[in-house]
């Protein structure tokens, strides 16, 4: 390839990122007004709560304790070191409050249910089912997408605070059960060293953010998508990988802003 | 246009004005010129086809009727209103008065048959569930699927689909249904009760109804009106009969399926010798 072509390959996939860019933002705007549906017929956004949240859940709370049994582990080890081993609810509860939890819900929410999310939209495009609707005067904005976006809103929060309890359970297995650490210690220090509103709000506030934009993605990726099979598997894809980069660009900015 | 035109005369003369009004149509995809200039009438009550062999536009020119695209020049009047003038509500206020059947069916695939017909008058009406019920029983009856109400999407051929799309697309009564290819990938006993369905429910309800199809036996057997479109011009328009005795090599090679005419057989290459000899990929 000459540098030519690799720079026209370049321009290429500049202006098609910034048009994705300008038909996700348009998209934002039109899905806004349309989830007043949503808010009039709770039942539909509760319907996809449980598609994406209740059947994330297993996979939320299983990640949660294992992250937490090995915050609990490689703390205890570090800390043995310095003799503080006292201090490891406070090591495994901030660490789960403030970054893993709200991070790594959202990585795993965008991996298991915002790629079926792009897949379900995406195929009832190219089935022509978001079509058949608009003919059937049924706007596909207020029945489909919206219930879908405000539920995958409202469930990463809500997991990331499972996620966030269940690991420090983890934390406080192979410490305290298995370690030794001793109990009262162990929850006392997280209890005076961790902060309700400065780390457990925050830390919500980032899930709050990833909730969002990963739900954003989602939703557009599937409507976006090229009506066809490759077209999908596409689509899904790049939900995955936009919405990780996503989550992992907008934790350091969030990070810098609240912590700092 | 051809010499069909005085025979469709009688058809215009009782039915004006028409329901559907097609002027000056243009819409392009790209540099891709779809329809350049197209004009239709579809006159009320009628059956009218819309043929022309594929990759015409002819679903193309559904979705523009149904202003889910927006041409470049020309408009569409349906039922004295220009449609890509309405937006929001006004347009959705239209669109209930216009059933549409795709070729897909387009079935909504997480509900059963009795769901996907309640599906428009669930979200357009606030109607009692034992007035909505007896509705959807009587449209699944029309379309001899009463006894399949449970049954999911997945458990329905081809046909039973086609036909519960069906009784979706007459669920709000509307003023006229568009079929898309509803004649395409169809057993012949299936094929048999969906063209006399089409028919009766034109008949019976009083609809407009129009036909894309490129099946030209069954289109010809029910349609009042025909046009034939091509190179996105019409290139013939009459009753299937004048058709059927046209003049036009065209629309012969078209109405007879013949594989060679004024539409070649094969696409556009360079001589076969000089191609063979070649090393071109």
């Amino acid at each position: 390839m000459s540098l030519l072509d690799g720079l026209q390959s370049l321009g290429h996939g500049t202006l098609s990122m910034l048009a994705r860019m300008g038909r996700a933002g348009l998209f934002l705007g039109r899905l806004m007004p349309s989830l007043d549906m949503s808010l009039r017929r709770p039942g539909l956004v509760v319907r996809e709560l449980y598609a994406s949240g209740v059947l994330s859940f297993v996979i939320v709370a299983v990640s949660g304790l294992f992250v937490g049994m090995v915050l609990g582990l490689q703390g205890y080890i570090t800390l043995s070191k310095f003799n503080a081993v006292n201090s490891l609810g406070v090591v495994v509860a901030l660490s789960l409050v403030r970054e893993l939890g709200p991070v790594l819900t959202a990585l795993l929410f965008a991996g298991r249910a915002g790629s079926a999310l792009t897949a379900e939209i995406g195929l009832m495009k190219s089935t022509e089912q978001l079509s058949a609707m608009e003919m059937m005067a049924v706007d596909p904005f207020r029945r489909i997408i919206g219930p879908r976006f405000l539920a995958a809103f409202i469930a990463v929060p809500l997991l990331t605070l499972i996620f966030d309890a269940v690991g420090v359970f983890g934390g406080y297995l192979v410490g305290v059960a298995m370690l030794g650490v001793d109990n009262g210690l162990f929850w006392s220090a997280m209890h005076g060293a961790v902060s309700f509103r400065a780390d457990v709000l925050s830390g919500l506030l980032k899930s709050v953010v990833f909730g969002f934009v990963g739900a954003w993605i989602a939703v557009f990726n599937g409507y976006d998508a090229v009506p066809n099979a490759s077209g999908v598997s596409r689509a899904t894809t790049r939900t995955v990988v936009n919405a990780s980069l996503a989550v992992l660009g907008l934790d350091f900015l969030l990070t810098a802003w609240l912590f700092s | 246009m051809n010499s069909s035109d005085n025979s469709s005369s009688q058809i215009d003369a009782d039915q004006d004005p028409p329901l559907v009004q097609i002027e000056g149509l243009t819409f392009r995809r790209g540099q891709k010129v779809i329809f350049d200039g197209l004009d239709i009438d579809i006159p009320r009550g009628k059956v009218t086809a819309i043929m022309g062999p594929s990759g015409t536009g002819k679903t193309t020119l559904l979705k523009l009727i149904g202003a889910q695209l927006r041409p470049q020049a020309g408009r569409i009047r349906v039922d004295g209103v220009d449609i890509h003038r309405l937006g929001g509500r006004a347009l959705y206020r239209m669109r209930r008065r216009m059933g549409m059947l795709f070729q897909s069916s387009a079935l909504l695939t997480d509900l059963d048959v009795f769901e996907n017909v309640a599906f428009p008058l669930r979200e357009n009406t606030r109607l009692p569930g034992g007035v909505l019920r007896t509705l959807i029983l009587m449209k699944l009856q029309a379309v001899g699927l009463r006894g399949a109400r449970r049954l999911t999407s997945s458990e329905l051929s081809g046909g039973m689909a086609r036909r519960v799309a069906l009784a979706r697309a007459i669920a709000l009564d509307p003023m006229m249904i568009m079929y898309d290819e509803p004649f395409t990938g169809l057993d012949p006993i299936t094929l048999g009760a969906i063209v006399a369905l089409i028919k009766r429910l034109n008949d019976g309800m009083g609809l407009t109804t129009v036909i894309v199809s490129h099946d030209v036996p069954e289109t010809l057997g029910i349609a009042d009106l025909v046009y034939v479109i091509s190179q996105g011009k019409v290139v013939a328009r009459g009753s299937p009969e004048t058709l059927q005795q046209t003049d036009s090599p065209w629309v012969r090679q078209f109405m007879r399926g013949e594989a060679d005419g004024p539409v070649p057989f094969h696409y556009p290459a360079p001589p076969y010798l000089e191609d063979l000899m070649g090393d071109a990929p």
